[in-house]
């Protein structure tokens, strides 16, 4: 009995010194963005929050920035995934090629990434259209490594070979057996990899910056230089909205039953 | 199934196979590992390309059809129920992609029909990772039978689950087929599963059919060596072969056709056809008795040095110990008599 109080308190002081840690910096930036600074001295209120939706600017890039989530969302659905099951099913030779190239842009400095990108996306805005959301492209290629390991995890999990033929025999087309059965089975893979692109693209600056993009983290350096306060209260906004996608990895059962849906 | 050929890079998977199935049939493909066995099921499946070959199926030229056109059922050695999927879902799937012919109430009826068929209607519901092994191959059983397919195709389904629930599920399997009188080609490597459930037994060595022959025919007039061998158990005992006979143990017995027809040859003696009786001038002595329930078996040691292994019902064998002498002869059964090497 004493030995499982030990221990419990043992586990609770474990729980509290990480949560101290992590909710630490947390606390710190809304204490920061509620204080106000001025000659009568120090201040407290919800101001620099008041007026984050008053900033056109933001409200804009926000919008624009998951957009281009979304979009990479899809291509993480109808391309990379398809692609990465194909690979598994019908191409196992190609397999460590392809986990290198999907390895690349982590050992790729993002700075070398825009110098090459650059030209393309200056046509891009001469030619076709100056939106931040055909950022999407490239971004798409930056969460390789995260979604492309997270994929192939799920896909080495399970007898894929063996499910695919089962569905095959039973008269399923290729189509089918991909997003009808394998994709269902991977749902775990898919959503963890869809979700940790999500947060990678909401948080991204250096590319967007460089090329002239204003996305989210580009306006909120922005209004950092302008005001602080606002800033920061952005950033935790933003933090926030992105550890509630990520807190809902574990119940991803209820938004994996979208991928359930046998595609015709 | 007429001359099927397959090589994996240098190795020859099958070799001129052919094979015929009549309808409602239950044929058991039995060799060793590597003897293209599975390859042959893959290919009729269409899930193998081959190099050479033809397949007819129903009078229709199947030899270069997608497997999803084919209408086979099939069950895998492996697990192959969709998770994401219940029990109910996994046996309609089939159905569903046939939705043009079946209509929602049809399928499940025929969904319940054939749940109720392999004993599992109570666990529609049940997802694959609520079901145990044999529950799960039931399952697959009844999902491939759900689309009344031209050929049931059995890869090795038993061989992943326990003695009792293998020997259960082959019993059912047979069960089910004759029912249904579905057209099956089962694949095993367990040659009690091929002989207890299957019309005919194909044994298949290096890509061939060496003998394909009911199940009693295949064990008791093997055509080849390696099928004696493969098939059951055998005892080498050296003799000479003349005018169609050998003389072993004292006895005279009938050579099997395909047999060498005259000189010094190897009988490969089943251990049920070797009679022992003790007697204290015997020409062996028992090494060691096993006791297996209804019968025994008595390693036997004969007074050249050879050992035997010889098979009797249990009553036959009380007083058979070890070091016991007994007299070794055979009963009046043709063997196979293969060359000396």
């Amino acid at each position: 009995m004493k030995k499982s109080i030990g221990v419990r308190i043992w586990r609770f002081s474990i729980i509290a010194v990480v949560s101290f840690y992590l909710l630490m910096p947390l606390y710190a930036m809304f204490d920061f963005s509620t204080k106000q600074f001025g000659l009568g001295g120090k201040s407290r209120n919800l101001d620099s929050w008041r007026i984050i939706p008053s900033q056109p600017d933001l409200v804009i890039a926000i919008t624009r920035s998951l957009l281009t989530a979304l979009i990479v969302m899809a291509l993480i659905l109808f391309l990379i995934v398809p692609t990465a099951i194909w690979v598994h099913l019908k191409l196992p030779i190609l397999r460590r090629p392809f986990e290198l190239l999907c390895l690349l842009p982590l050992a790729i400095p993002a700075i070398v990434i825009v110098v090459g990108i650059a030209p393309l996306y200056r046509w891009i805005s001469i030619n076709l259209t100056e939106s931040p959301i055909t950022l999407a492209g490239v971004y798409s290629m930056l969460i390789l490594p995260y979604t492309y390991r997270s994929l192939s995890a799920a896909l080495d999990a399970v007898d894929i070979h063996t499910l695919a033929e089962a569905a095959r025999t039973l008269g399923a087309s290729i189509g089918r057996v991909i997003f009808g059965i394998i994709m269902p089975t991977i749902k775990t893979g898919i959503i963890n990899g869809s979700f940790i692109a999500i947060a990678l693209v909401l948080g991204e600056y250096t590319i967007s910056n460089i090329l002239n993009y204003k996305t989210f983290q580009v306006v909120i350096a922005q209004i950092g230089r302008a005001n602080g306060n606002v800033a920061v209260a952005v950033s935790l906004a933003s933090l926030l909205f992105v550890l509630f996608l990520l807190l809902l990895i574990p119940n991803k059962k209820r938004l994996g039953t979208v991928l359930d849906v046998d595609v015709k | 199934m007429n001359n099927l050929t397959k090589h994996f890079g240098k190795v020859k998977a099958l070799d001129g196979l052919s094979l015929d199935i009549a309808e409602g049939e239950l044929v058991a493909l039995l060799g060793p590992s590597g003897c293209g066995k599975t390859t042959a099921l893959r290919a009729l499946a269409g899930l193998q390309e081959l190099d050479r070959g033809l397949m007819i199926v129903d009078g229709k030229d199947v030899t270069f059809q997608s497997a999803n056109k084919r209408g086979m059922g099939m069950v895998f050695q492996a697990y192959s129920l969709f998770p994401h999927m219940t029990a109910r879902d996994n046996v309609e799937y089939g159905l569903k992609l046939r939705a043009h012919r079946t209509s929602g109430d049809k399928r499940k009826a025929r969904s319940f029909e054939l749940l109720e068929l392999v004993g599992l209607s109570t666990h529609a519901n049940h997802y694959p990772h609520q079901l145990s092994g044999g529950q799960q191959q039931r399952i697959a059983l009844a999902r491939a039978l759900a689309i009344s397919p031209k050929v049931l195709l059995l890869d090795e389904p038993l061989s992943a689950l326990d003695a009792k629930v293998r020997t259960q599920l082959r019993e059912e399997i047979r069960r089910i087929q004759l029912e249904l009188g579905t057209t099956t080609l089962f694949v095993t490597h367990d040659q009690e599963e091929a002989l207890s459930i299957a019309d005919r037994v194909g044994v298949m060595r290096n890509g061939q059919l060496e003998q394909i022959a009911a199940p009693d025919e295949l064990y008791d007039r093997p055509g080849t060596a390696f099928v004696a061998e493969f098939v059951g158990l055998t005892n080498p005992i050296s003799g000479v072969v003349s005018k169609g006979t050998i003389e072993l143990l004292d006895s005279t017995v009938k050579v099997l056709k395909g047999s060498i027809t005259i000189g010094q040859g190897v009988a490969l003696v089943r251990p049920e056809n070797i009679e022992v009786v003790a007697s204290q001038s015997g020409n062996a002595t028992v090494f060691s008795a096993s006791f297996l329930g209804a019968s025994c078996r008595l390693s036997i040691n004969l007074n050249d040095g050879t050992r035997v292994t010889a098979q009797l019902p249990s009553s036959d064998a009380v007083g058979l110990s070890a070091g016991a002498p007994v007299k070794v002869s055979l009963l009046d059964r043709p063997v196979f008599v293969k060359p000396i090497i």
